[in-house]
C-alpha cells in the first residue's frame, strides 16, 4: 500500500499564484530559491506554462533548506518583500530574475543582490532592505515550510498536481506534461 | 503500511539497542524512557542533496522537538562516516551505527534489505513507554518526508494511552 500525500493546505487566497483560478489543473511547487535543482526546474515550469495556457494554474510555495542554502532564506523573505510592496506582477518578475541569476556568482543571492533584482522587479529597494533587516516575513517563508512538511515535501523542487504529490521525473519534460494534461481531462478541462 | 512484511507493527514493545553515535560515544534507546523517539533507518550517507532525507529532516528538527519528540537517524555506515557526514551537512541529530555486527539493530525491527546489505528506508515513532505507535517502510528510492511522522506524533498526543492504528 502505498501512502498518497495531499497537499496541506488547499491553495488559498494569500498565496502566489499564476493562471485561472478556475483552470483545471493546479500545479503547486514547493521550493527552494538557491537550490539548483529547482533552478533546473525553472525553465521546465516555464514552458509547461506556454504550453498549457489558461489551463495551469502555477503556485509557488517556499521551501528553503537553510542548512544546505544559506541564502535561501532570505531570497524567499525578498521575493515576499516584493509583493507586499508592488503586487503580484513584480513578485514573479523577482522570483524569475532570482532563479534566472542563481547561478551567475557566488554571492549572486546575498542581501545585496537580492535588493537590487527587488529594485529591478519594481519595488522600493530600501523597503526591501529593511524588510530583510528586520525578517519581516521570516513568519510568511516558515507558514510556507511548514506546510509542505505536513503535504509530504521531500525535498525540492517537489510538485503537487490538483492536491496530489507528482512522484514521476519532472526532469522529463514529456512525462510532466502528459501527468498535467491527464489531470486536466480527469477534471473536465 | 508497510511493503516490509517482517517490519515491527505498532504495539510492538520497541527492541532496545545501544549504537555507536560518534567514534567514542554510545546512545542506548532505553535512555529516551518518557520522551518520544523517532527512528529513521536509511540505505547509506552520501545520497543527493537537496532530495537528501536527513538533510530534510534536519531543516525539520525544530517541528520534532515542538511535539517533544527526539529523532535517530540510523544506518550501516560507519561512525567515521556518520561523522564525515553529518560535519557536511551540518546535521543536528545523532546519527547511528548499526555496523557491529552489521544490520543487528535493522533486523531487529524488519528493516533489513539482505539483497543489498543495508537498511531499508524505515521510520518508527516510538511513545515514551518504549512503545511503537506508529511504522512505515517505503521504497529505497522515495524519500518518504516527514508527514506520517507528524500525523503519528499529532495522534499520540489526541490519544496517550492507545495504540495508533
Amino acid at each position: 500500500m502505498t501512502r498518497h500525500s495531499n497537499l496541506r493546505p488547499d491553495v488559498h487566497g494569500e498565496d502566489h499564484a499564476i493562471g485561472p483560478a478556475d483552470a483545471p489543473v493546479t500545479l503547486v511547487e514547493y521550493g527552494d530559491y538557491q537550490c539548483p535543482h529547482c533552478y533546473r526546474a525553472h525553465p521546465i515550469v516555464a514552458a509547461l506554462r506556454k504550453r498549457l495556457g489558461a489551463r495551469l494554474r502555477f503556485v509557488f510555495r517556499n521551501f528553503p533548506l537553510t542548512e544546505s542554502h544559506p541564502n535561501a532564506l532570505h531570497a524567499a523573505e525578498a521575493a515576499e518583500s516584493v509583493a507586499a510592496h508592488a503586487g503580484a506582477t513584480a513578485f514573479w518578475r523577482m522570483h524569475d530574475a532570482i532563479y534566472q541569476h542563481q547561478q551567475d556568482s557566488d554571492d549572486a543571492l546575498d542581501d545585496a543582490h537580492l535588493v537590487s533584482y527587488a529594485a529591478d522587479a519594481g519595488a522600493d529597494p530600501t523597503a526591501v532592505r529593511r524588510d530583510l533587516e528586520s525578517e519581516t516575513f521570516a513568519e510568511r517563508v516558515h507558514g510556507d515550510f511548514a506546510s509542505g512538511v505536513r503535504s509530504g515535501v521531500n525535498g525540492t523542487p517537489t510538485f503537487f498536481v490538483n492536491g496530489l504529490r507528482f512522484d514521476g521525473d519532472w526532469t522529463d519534460p514529456d512525462q510532466f506534461l502528459s501527468a498535467l494534461e491527464g489531470a486536466a481531462t480527469a477534471s473536465g478541462g | 503500511m508497510s511493503n516490509h512484511a517482517s517490519l515491527l507493527r505498532p504495539g510492538t514493545p520497541a527492541p532496545d539497542f545501544t549504537l555507536h553515535a560518534t567514534p567514542d560515544q554510545s546512545v542506548s534507546l532505553s535512555e529516551f524512557r518518557g520522551r518520544s523517539v523517532i527512528l529513521a533507518f536509511y540505505p547509506a550517507d552520501w545520497s543527493l542533496v537537496c532530495s537528501d532525507q536527513m538533510a530534510l529532516y534536519n531543516e525539520i528538527l525544530p517541528e520534532f522537538r515542538k511535539h517533544g519528540a527526539e529523532l535517530l537517524g540510523i544506518s550501516v555506515d560507519g561512525a567515521w562516516c556518520h561523522a564525515a557526514f553529518a560535519k557536511d551537512r551540518h546535521l543536528h541529530f545523532p546519527l547511528l551505527a548499526d555496523f557491529e555486527p552489521k544490520g543487528a539493530v535493522s533486523r531487529a525491527y524488519g528493516a533489513y534489505r539482505e539483497q543489498d546489505g543495508t537498511s531499508e528506508r524505515a521510520l518508527f515513532v516510538i511513545d515514551g513507554e518504549g512503545v511503537i505507535r506508529w511504522s512505515y517502510c517505503g521504497p529505497v528510492g522515495v524519500n518518504p518526508g516527514a508527514d506520517g511522522i507528524l500525523d503519528a506524533l499529532d495522534e499520540m498526543k489526541r490519544n496517550p494511552a492507545e495504540s495508533a492504528p
